[in-house]
């Protein structure tokens, strides 16, 4: 494992083999464009100032790092502690990367905004800062999401933001980007993609990581804080990999942490009915990167199954397939039934309801944790509250008044 | 010298008609007479669609297309196959167009040698820009196969020479800041655009994208050297109108030289 020097992407948005810009030429120009735009901003204090200020009064910054107890007691291993991502504005770590990319969109003129969302909560996450800078919102939703999300749905467009339902495919995520892609091709002159993961053509996946690394750096300075020195573990769920990514990029040289993304396995690896890119899946081009993707012998991409809309993805950023494949990151999977078990083990012994997505890393982190000593230390990424999974739960377990 | 491509779009002395046609549409079995019709309605090659899963780049009409053909059981080994066992009958070009992850899963270099080896001249490839072509730009020299360039209205200048300066085979102007299918007009710097890539262009320049009437292809050809023709022939194999195809693959030939 050689990561004691990490400086990926390289120039061109490579990490290793992976990543790049696949994307068609009508969008180059804005690709290359923004990238510029990018550089310029991280150079520029007042973006920096502009984006604190935002981060600090109106996400909410910083988010506790919550030591478990009851978790941890019921697990009995490893403490368990949670990075409460799902306290910041919009209950979700979204927003980390929606401001950073709305703020670069009105430096570079751009009014419109477009935008893909899974569970709805990157959907959610870009209305809001729209609504806040005055700029037009177009979100792609798949039309099953839009089912199972309808609360999000609702609360985007009281925000101001257009819906637009997409039937194609399964009506998931990968439609939904389809879609978003192809609306920008249309209207990329006067119109910014933000994109909701490290997914996409190069500047994005660095970008979001970029802008979701705050998690990775205030959990770093806490955990020092509380106990310090490194934690031992960590542990985040993983659709297209952007909480993961935030939270263990501050760490990547730090070889004495182990970090493990979870990926969604739906009902079983042995089914087809799974989310798990990197397990089942082989490095392959798609909304414009090379990463893992799970695809048939002929390169026809496969839908993906995930109880979870925001982990419902056949690919995984570019970033996690290069740290795949060079083993500084464990891949896991959790299926939908330990992951509903977790959504219901978190509720009632700390009195948190956790994201559905969320709810598969505690799912792991309990199984980890139980085979750890007591001694040692675990941050669990808990990237978003629950309540938009609430109508799930309770149709596929029941309870209420009878 | 020039390529296969190249000489085939301009040995006739006319503007280019190429047409565009989704394989394993109707069946693959149909790829055969669907070929030789339009070779022999005066198609100067024929674009060759391989269908995929998330064509971002395809409106509506291709889209369906693709999901037709993939319903069919279409894959890129069973155009290959086919196409081969008919290869002496076709005296024109034959170009793919076709997403980058069906060559990948293909395995790039087998694709290569498969494509030769099926008479295939030409790649078009809508999500391999510039910036990627090293991925398969040597394979592809190996076996004498063309990668088709595009060049879009939102392409600056620069980047335009560039492209023009090292293009093969034809360059592909996309006529409009979107995706494919047909439209009710272009923008109005069209023949700014198309001046500006036969400028720098070492190959002919032929447009695409949107182009669904005679009357557009008329006006089109006035300023580049042929255009392509994708949703609106899709549309006429599905309804049945060979007749039509007829007249709009001849349109061309009645444009003037410039």
């Amino acid at each position: 494992m050689t990561t004691n020097t990490y400086d990926l992407p390289d120039e061109k948005g490579h990490f290793g083999n992976y990543g790049g810009r696949f994307v068609p030429e009508t969008l180059m120009h804005a690709v290359l464009e923004l990238e510029k735009e990018y550089n310029r901003a991280l150079a520029d204090e007042e973006f920096h100032a502009d984006l604190q200020k935002l981060m600090k009064d109106y996400v909410g910054r910083e988010t506790p790092l919550y030591l478990a107890g009851n978790l941890t007691e019921h697990a009995g291993g490893a403490k368990i502690y949670l990075k409460r991502e799902d306290l910041n504005h919009t209950g979700a770590h979204k927003i980390n990367n929606t401001v950073g990319q709305a703020l670069l969109a009105v430096r570079m003129g751009k009014r419109k905004i477009v935008a893909e969302t899974g569970a709805g909560q990157h959907g959610v996450a870009t209305a809001t800062v729209c609504a806040l800078l005055n700029l037009e919102c177009v979100i792609f939703m798949g039309k099953e999401d839009i089912r199972r999300q309808q609360l999000n749905v609702f609360r985007m467009e009281l925000l101001g933001a257009k819906v637009i339902s997409v039937d194609a495919g399964s009506g998931t995520l990968k439609d939904a980007v389809n879609e978003a892609l192809r609306y920008w091709v249309t209207n990329v002159r006067d119109t910014h993609y933000i994109l909701g993961s490290v997914m996409g053509p190069h500047p994005f996946p660095k970008m979001v990581r970029d802008f979701q690394s705050v998690i990775g750096k205030e959990t770093k300075q806490q955990f020092f804080e509380k106990e310090g020195k490194l934690p031992d573990a960590l542990v985040a769920c993983i659709g297209g990999g952007s909480n993961s990514i935030g939270l263990f990029y501050p760490f990547i040289e730090d070889n004495s942490v182990s970090i493990y993304g979870v990926e969604a396995a739906g009902l079983g690896l042995a089914t087809d009915k799974h989310a798990a890119s990197l397990s089942k899946g082989k490095p392959g081009v798609l909304h414009g990167a090379m990463m893992y993707l799970l695809q048939d012998e002929d390169g026809q991409i496969q839908e993906a199954h995930s109880i979870s809309a925001g982990l419902d993805y056949p690919g995984i950023g570019p970033e996690h397939s290069y740290l795949h494949d060079i083993n500084r990151i464990t891949y896991e999977s959790v299926t939908d039934d330990e992951a509903l078990e977790a959504f219901q083990l978190l509720s009632k012994l700390e009195g948190i309801i956790p994201a559905l997505e969320s709810a598969h890393a505690i799912a792991y982190a309990v199984k980890l944790a139980a085979g750890m000593s007591k001694d040692e230390r675990i941050v669990v990424c808990l990237s978003g509250r629950g309540d938009k999974d609430v109508q799930t739960i309770k149709d596929r377990i029941g309870g209420g008044m009878e | 010298m020039m390529d296969r491509i190249q000489k085939a779009l301009t040995e006739k002395g006319k503007k280019a008609f190429v047409p565009y046609i989704m394989a394993g549409d109707g069946g693959l079995e149909t790829l055969k007479e669907k070929l030789l019709f339009l070779q022999e309605c005066g198609a100067d090659a024929v674009e060759i669609g391989i269908p995929f899963s998330d064509p971002v780049a395809d409106g509506p009409t291709i889209q369906e297309a693709g999901i037709r053909a993939l319903s069919r059981g279409t894959t890129l080994r069973k155009v290959l196959e086919k196409v081969q066992t008919f290869k002496p009958e076709i005296s024109i070009p034959l170009i793919l167009m076709t997403y980058l992850n069906p060559l990948v899963a293909y395995g790039l270099e087998k694709f290569s040698e498969d494509a030769a080896e099926s008479g295939i001249s030409g790649c078009i490839i809508p999500d391999l820009p510039l910036e990627e072509e090293d991925f398969i730009l040597p394979a592809l020299e190996e076996h004498e196969i063309s990668l088709i360039s595009l060049v879009t209205l939102t392409t600056p200048v620069e980047r335009i020479k560039e492209i023009g300066s090292k293009a093969t085979g034809f360059i592909y102007a996309v006529t409009v800041t979107g995706i494919t299918g047909a439209r009710n007009d272009f923008s109005e710097d069209l023949a700014a655009f198309l001046s500006s890539i036969k400028s720098v262009s070492r190959v002919p320049v032929l447009a695409g994208f949107g182009v669904s009437n005679a009357e557009q292809v008329r006006e089109v050809c006035k300023h580049c050297d042929g255009v392509i023709v994708g949703s609106k022939i899709i549309d006429l194999f599905e309804q049945g109108d060979l007749a039509e195809i007829k007249r709009l693959v001849s349109t061309s030939e009645g444009v003037s030289l410039t």
